[in-house]
Formats: C-alpha cells, structure tokens, sequence
C-alpha cells in the first residue's frame, strides 16, 4: 500500500491542518478517542507524542503532558496496545513523534515494524541526526514503509537543506523560529525572510511549518508559505480532563479553521 | 591514540552528536572549529597566561604524610580544591569563554549541580564582561546556596529549574531548550565531558592541564612521570578525564573513576551510572545512562550535587566497557568519613564531590612503595553547611 502521507500531499496542496498531542494525556486511555475525534473534525494528519522523560526540544507545555503522561503509566510498548486496531476506524496518516531513547530501548527493527503492522506513516525523532539515521536505520525504515521526517530551522544553510530535502521521503518539518531575531528585525520579518527564502528554494519535498502555530491567525498566515502547518502545544493546553474530549476538540479545530 | 575520539565523536560504540536540527548550525560551528581555534598560538598564549596568573596553576602536587601512613601507602593529592573558585572547573571555563569570544558569541549559558561550574562560568564572565545565564536545579539552589550568591554578586543570572527531580539533569536540559530558542549569539558552556561531540573531548583537552601537571610534579617529587594509580570521582567526569588523559595510553597506569553510590548501588537511591546503567542516548550523546526498560530516564540521587547526574562521559564509557579504566562507588556516608579523615589527617576539608575519591582508598589494596594520586578536584568549602549538620560541630 502507498503510505499515507504521500497519498495525502498528493490530494491535497494547501491547508494541510496538522495536530500533535502527547498520548496518555490529559488521561492514559484517550490516546484513541483523540485520534478519532481529530479525524472527525476534518484534521488532516496526526502526531502522536509518545512522552520522554527529558524533552529537550519541547516547551513547558509538552513537557508538562508528558510528564503526566508518564505518571499515568504511559509507555511505548502500551501505545501500541492502544494503537492496535486504530486502522479499522481512522484512516488519515498517522506519525509517531518522540526521543530517541525509547524507540532505541524498544529496539529500531521492532519499533519500524510495529508501526508498519499497525499502519503508522512516519515518524518525528528530533534526535535521531541524519548521519546517524542514513548509516543505521534507513533501510529499516524503507523496509516498514515509514517516513523519517527530517526538521530545518531559520538557521540550517541552503547547502543543508538541500541535503535534508535529497533525504527526505515525506515531507519537510519547517521549524517557524527559533526565539532569535535577525539583526535589528522585528520576529515576524524575520520569519517572512525565512518562509519566502525557503518557499523559493522550490524544495521537492511538501513542507509544512510548525512551533509556534497557535490560532487561525498564525495558522493561516503558515500556509501562505507552506503546504499546511501543525499545532501542538496549543492543543495539548486545550485538553483539560475535566472536559469532554469531543467537545473540546471539535471547538479546537473549529477555531483554528474558522476564517474570521 | 587508543582511547581518544574519532573523527566522528566516538569513544569506541560510545558519543556521537545526537542533536536535534536546532542545535545543528551552532555544533556544526563547534566541531569544525575548536581544533583549529585551541591550538592556535594566540589561544593558548591567552589560555596557559589565563591558567598561571588568575586560575593559580600549576596546583600543587602535595604529598600527604598523614592519610599514607594512615593507609601504609604513598599518597599524593593533585590540589585542583586551590585554584580560583576552589575547583578543577575553572579550567575548562577559561577555554570555552577563550573560544566562545572568537566564535564572536556575546551571550553565555551554563547548567550546574554543585554550582561550583556555574561559579566558574559566572567568573570567567565577569573577567570578559559577557553577559551570563545560569541553569540550576531548584533542589540544588538550596542545598548549594552560598554558590548561588556567589553567582549573583558575579552578574549572572541564576535561572532554578523546577522540572523533574530539580537537580542537575533538569538543569541541563533547561540550558539545552536556551540555547535552541537563541542559537546566534549565545554559547553554551557545558561543565563537563558530556553532550554532544565535540564537547567531551573539548573539555577533557581543556582539563587534561591536570595530568600534564601531575607528570611533570610526580618526576620532580618521585623520579617517575608514572604513579602507579591515579584516582578520581566521576559525575559527568571532567575531573577523572582531566587527571587521567596524559596516562590513557600508559597502560601501566592504573585508573580508578569513583561514582556516587548515594545510599547503596543496590537502592533506588544512586548515581552510580557505569554500576546500575547500560547504553542509551541523553543530552546529545550515545552513553551509559540510568533508566528503565522503557528507555524512560531515572532520577539519581547523591548526597553530592556535582555527581547528581544519570548519564556519564562518553570517554568514561568506552573506559569502563574496554576495562582501561575501574570504576568504584562509594556511598554517602563512606564520603563523609572520608571527608573527616582528611580533614584532621591533613586539615583539608575537601569537596563531598573529590571525597568519593578519597572514599576508594578504603576500597582498593595498596602496596607501601605504591604512588597513589588522588584528584583533590574541588574544596568543601561550599559543603560546610552539610558537613555542620552532618557532624554535628
Ligand atoms: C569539586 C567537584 N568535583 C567534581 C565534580 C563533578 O564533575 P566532573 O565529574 O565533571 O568532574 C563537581 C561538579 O560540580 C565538583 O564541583
């Protein structure tokens, strides 16, 4: 079967609305209901978060959720119980995004082919450097039909991102910013220099932008420049356990597509 | 050249620079550069005139009378507790804010447990007028507090980290987020021969003034450049590595790295890495770490906030897995009978960090004519408060 994520890029140019939350939060059982619900109200792929105990490319709220998801009993090997039959009702792509370190302890070769069993795309290993994913794991990966999506930041040079754009199979994950100013510019022409500069290079890969995407405003403002963009802590701060999880995440989503 | 890092940042299956993009531009930077840069005349005129008249070096190599003949054995302490701000971490922070003005950085953040790297961060600071930001566990903030006013009456911003056990894991990774939120003007001095690579073997070449010492101090004071042991506490390991990288390739040299046993390496309550841990990546580098099956890291725990740490030098790795090097650890209370004895052996309070070493002389058997060296690596100084309460004085 073609993976998901290229069937989706294919079908879809523009606006590819993107989640990420942190499975086993805000409660242990929810990473399902979550996915479902996601789907149902029009979202076009899915991160699932699988939590580390040492998020250092994370947050405070990422690294609030996955704290808890942790105390929850959270684990990689429970997330797959979880995600054992998630084909039989969701059918948009699906990435796993987590640290290294718990996929190296589950084992690479399991780790690929569980995914590939359960029907995951691709996966996020912020981590995981390209060096090291091209001489070790890429043929796993091929192997189990799983895209590695690879990041670029305002800072990667051209010559890198050439190299990342050769490597990369799914699409680009488009860091928005890294909290840094150029030279005596304001964060948003700084981010405007880097969304063209890089809408220019005429990559082959889709891209799509995220950090920092957090309302319709940033949201759309994203996809000017990209193929979609994605939201994560926003979200994650949306579920409150005390909500009910349908209604939270359909008024999420509503608000982030609503074009006012 | 058995034991030194390959072109790719490995230590045999151990290092590596496992950095998420964000950190690629700045590590790239580094690693293409600080070879070129620390062997430049210019650098180590500045760095070695740095090292003699504000760091203090050399440290005396100082034979102790008492302990060996408490111990029937010859020991030496290598005096890293008499530089300027009382430790070996000094060392490595004149090198890096050498390096960092010619990367043209103008902005500095470090992490700290004692709080004795970030006093040594915060001091070089000042000496060059930079702007600095201290990470530190918020546990740690109370438990090492006069080193955090130090920090403060120096300039430095103290930033206490409240995540996870608020010690000095916590306060890496902190450092770690600052440093990808600000990648063009700002350097991240890292205190000791962990993270990503280059960092572990610029550190240990920024430390290994140590060993380069000791030779020279052991052919004046013994007629051999060679001891038969030299013995050193491991936290991260800049000290150990500092004091045994010029005997690496001497295989006669027996090296003794001593971790934090905490309460017992059969107990929950550990930092003893090599003892308890097995392979994994943390903070950028392929290491021995403490965690669970599920590759989930687990909160150390030592009396000692400098040795509080889960990980361990990729160097002190490949140092344990190919048996150059023996790793020992001592228990809280071992350290402070240590710290005891040589208090009124030879009226040296040393820090609770170098007593683990101290504590290994109890452990290990010594010949009389054997020559011990103990890497004294820092003063107790900031410790008394523990050690009041402890012995009750
Ligand atoms: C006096 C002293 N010794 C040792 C250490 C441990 O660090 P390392 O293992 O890098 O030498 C510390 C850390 O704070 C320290 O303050």
């Amino acid at each position: 079967m073609k993976n998901r994520i290229n069937q989706l890029f294919e079908k879809k140019k523009k606006n590819i609305f993107s989640v990420y939350f942190t499975a086993g939060f805000p409660n242990l059982n929810d990473t399902v209901k979550i996915i479902q619900q996601l789907e149902k109200n029009g979202v076009d792929l899915i991160e699932i978060g699988i939590p580390f105990s040492d998020p250092t490319a994370d947050g405070p709220t990422i690294q609030k959720s996955s704290e808890i998801a942790l105390k929850n009993g959270m684990s990689l090997n429970l997330l797959f119980e979880q995600l054992k039959e998630i084909r039989q009702s969701v059918s948009i792509p699906l990435v796993l995004m987590g640290y290294f370190n718990p996929v190296y302890q589950f084992g690479v070769n399991n780790f690929c082919k569980r995914c590939n069993e359960i029907g995951i795309d691709g996966t996020i290993l912020p981590d995981l450097p390209l060096d090291e994913f091209e001489a070790e794991y890429k043929s796993t990966f091929e192997e189990n039909n799983l895209h590695n999506i690879l990041l670029i930041t305002p800072q990667t040079s051209e010559e890198r991102i050439r190299q990342i754009d050769e490597a990369s199979t799914g699409f680009i994950y488009m860091v928005s910013s890294s909290g840094t100013t150029g030279a005596g510019k304001k964060v948003e022409d700084f981010q405007k220099d880097y969304f063209e500069r890089i809408k220019n290079m005429n990559l082959k890969n889709p891209s799509v932008i995220g950090f920092g995407i957090s309302d319709n405003a940033t949201f759309a403002n994203a996809c000017k420049y990209a193929n979609g963009a994605i939201i994560g802590s926003a979200f994650v701060s949306s579920l409150k356990s005390e909500f009910k999880l349908e209604d939270s995440i359909s008024e999420f989503v509503k608000k982030i597509l609503s074009s006012d | 050249m058995k034991y030194q890092v390959n072109e790719k940042g490995y230590y045999g299956e151990f290092g590596g620079a496992w950095i998420p993009e964000m950190m690629y531009t700045n590590i790239d930077e580094l690693k293409r550069r600080y070879l070129e840069i620390i062997e430049s005349d210019d650098f180590r005129n500045e760095f070695n005139q740095l090292l003699k008249d504000y760091v203090g070096r050399p440290s005396p190599l100082y034979f102790a009378r008492r302990l060996s003949e408490h111990y029937g054995s010859k020991i030496y302490l290598k005096r890293e507790d008499l530089n300027h701000t009382g430790s070996h971490k000094l060392n490595n922070t004149i090198g890096q804010i050498l390096l960092a003005q010619k990367l043209g950085k103008t902005r500095i953040i470090a992490e700290t447990g004692a709080g004795q790297h970030g006093v040594a961060t915060a001091t070089v600071c000042a000496l060059k007028g930079i702007k600095c930001v201290v990470y530190m566990g918020a546990l740690d903030v109370s438990r090492q507090a006069p080193n955090v006013k130090k920090m403060k009456m120096l300039g430095a911003e103290v930033i206490p980290v409240y995540s996870g056990n608020k010690t000095l894991k916590d306060a890496t990774n902190e450092a770690m987020r600052d440093w990808i939120a600000n990648p063009v003007d700002t350097h991240y001095i890292i205190g000791s021969v962990v993270g990503p690579h280059p960092y572990p073997d610029m550190v240990a070449r920024f430390q290994s003034v140590i060993s380069a010492e000791m030779k020279k101090q052991l052919l004046e004071q013994t007629g051999s450049e060679l001891p038969t042991r030299v013995l050193a506490c491991v936290g991260g390991g800049s000290n150990a590595a500092g004091a045994f990288y010029h005997f690496l390739d001497e295989e006669k040299v027996e090296l003794i790295g001593v971790e934090a046993a905490g309460k017992g390496i059969h107990t929950t309550e550990t930092a003893a890495t090599l003892t308890v841990g097995s392979p994994g990546v943390l903070h950028s580098s392929k290491t021995m770490l403490m965690q669970n099956d599920d590759g989930q890291i687990t909160e150390p725990y030592s009396i000692s906030a400098g040795l509080d740490y889960p990980g361990i030098g990729p160097l002190h790795a490949h140092l344990h897995k190919t048996g150059r090097a023996k790793f020992l650890a001592a228990t809280d209370e071992e350290v402070l009978q240590s710290v005891l004895l040589l208090t009124q052996k030879e009226g040296i309070i040393p820090a609770l960090e170098s007593a683990h070493a101290l504590a290994a002389l109890e452990k290990i058997e010594m010949k009389p004519d054997d020559v011990n060296v103990v890497n004294l690596s820092g003063s107790g100084n900031k410790d008394m408060e523990t050690y009041l309460n402890y012995f009750g004085y």
